[in-house]
């Protein structure tokens, strides 16, 4: 009954960048999950608002041996000096110690956005104006996740309520502990190319812990030390260089929705 | 100026104490009757025998149903089967015209709250009247209590302006869930119960 008798989580995912094709459709699947609106007309880079984003990059060489990749792109999901948890003025943010995600709680939110700016990846992003769905839209949002209001920063949670329903179904059972294929982030889910694996690193049985050892495996900016749990996977070198580079900026997002 | 302890100090404080106190719960929230008179009381007693779970059921991926729907009720009262004046207005406005009833929910939490009732009475083992006190077997349905800015049932603050309470069922505001899952030692990351 108590906390020690449940198993410490570690989740964690595992990006192909040599199956990812580009196509978007996590950002799509992460977008209606998570009650991300779209954005209005006029939004931008910075203004817009989405969880995920895809990153275009090229290895810079002319045309017919040009390479191109596509790095989706969220919330790391820092373990160690989580940049955004130790900035934030308002204790509204956390790792939690049972699962390793990084949780954001847009009522403690002020809206300060030093976490944004703290933030390594730019997997964060502030509502600039309350959510609007077009009309007969709002029927259609997930119940599981609460929509966020203007003047708040939300993030990429792994679908935690996902994880709720995980436990809930575990708890009708009258178990405490989740069957890991019940808790699958909706990104994960809707890869067309299977390219995203997702589950406990402290599992040394599951898939993702099994691809974060590859040799392939790598992760962005991991010299600051933050030990993110997204790790990403890629059997070209050039590709592999930019772990250390600064991504956010090399290309346009897609914040239209 | 009006000196501490002075006749017109104590004055202003009691005139202080019973806005506060009275009138501040009277204008913060607005009193709705429930569009149809449910005794649970008839339902559970004697005569009938129900259950709580008989109504109130989880689903099998651990759901909770909540108030019954229309089709649970009509089970048994696709005609009136009583005498009251209540269920002749709750089977000719509603079951006739298969028209749900917009309860207006007590327990109702913010949308930010994530709350599992498998989580809790399947695996914490607590019992629908820990939280829910005497509602099962009350005769009549008390007028809802809904706060005028938030929306928010009464319910959530509790009765007791001042948030003083001695029964779980008089308060079920996030300190109140906070407090228990500390003394049990229970989950207690913020995202464990926000959404």
């Amino acid at each position: 009954m108590d906390q020690a008798t449940v198993k410490q989580s570690r989740y964690g995912m595992a990006i192909d960048l040599d199956r990812c094709t580009g196509c978007g459709a996590c950002l799509m699947a992460c977008a209606v999950e998570n009650n991300v609106s779209p954005g209005r007309p006029t939004v931008n880079e910075r203004t817009g608002t989405t969880w995920m984003r895809v990153i275009e990059v090229q290895d810079g060489r002319a045309f017919p041996a040009a390479e191109t990749a596509f790095i989706p792109m969220m919330c790391q999901q820092c373990e160690e000096e989580t940049p955004c948890v130790s900035v934030c003025p308002q204790n509204a943010v956390e790792v939690d110690p049972e699962t390793g995600i990084v949780g954001q709680i847009p009522q403690r939110c002020l809206g300060c956005r030093y976490c944004m700016t703290a933030c390594p990846y730019h997997a964060r992003y502030y509502n600039w104006w309350d959510p609007q769905w077009p009309e007969g839209m709002e029927k259609a949002l997930n119940p599981d996740v609460a929509p966020r209001m203007r003047g708040v920063v939300e993030k990429c949670n792994f679908c935690h309520g996902r994880l709720h329903d995980a436990r809930a179904k575990a708890a009708a059972k009258g178990s405490r502990e989740i069957n890991p294929t019940d808790y699958i982030p909706a990104c994960v889910e809707s890869c067309p190319v299977q390219a995203i694996t997702f589950g406990d690193l402290n599992d040394e049985a599951a898939d993702v812990a099994r691809q974060a050892k590859s040799e392939r495996a790598f992760r962005f900016l991991s010299r600051l030390g933050t030990e993110p749990k997204v790790y990403y996977l890629s059997g070209r070198s050039w590709v592999q260089r930019l772990a250390d580079r600064e991504l956010a900026r090399s290309k346009k997002e897609t914040v239209h929705g | 100026m009006i000196k501490k302890g002075s006749p017109g100090f104590w004055s202003g404080f009691g005139v202080a104490l019973v806005i506060g106190w009275l009138a501040f719960p009277r204008i913060l929230y607005r009193s709705l009757e429930q569009p149809v008179q449910f005794s649970h009381a008839i339902h559970t007693g004697e005569t009938v025998g129900m259950t709580c779970d008989g109504c109130h059921t989880f689903s099998n991926d651990g759901r909770f149903a909540g108030i019954p729907t229309l089709v649970q009720c009509a089970g048994c009262h696709a005609d009136v089967v009583g005498e009251t004046e209540a269920e002749e207005h709750f089977v000719k406005e509603y079951i006739k015209q298969r028209r749900e009833v917009p309860w207006h929910v007590y327990a109702r939490q913010p949308d930010n709250a994530h709350f599992s009732h498998a989580d809790h009475v399947n695996v914490g083992g607590i019992v629908c009247e820990r939280c829910h006190g005497s509602h099962g077997t009350s005769g009549s349905l008390r007028p809802f209590e809904e706060n005028r800015i938030s929306g928010y049932s009464r319910d959530i603050w509790g009765a007791n302006i001042s948030g003083v309470k001695s029964n779980a069922w008089e308060g079920m505001k996030m300190n109140d869930c906070v407090a228990c899952h500390n003394e049990n030692n229970h989950r207690s990351a913020c995202l464990d119960c926000h959404k």
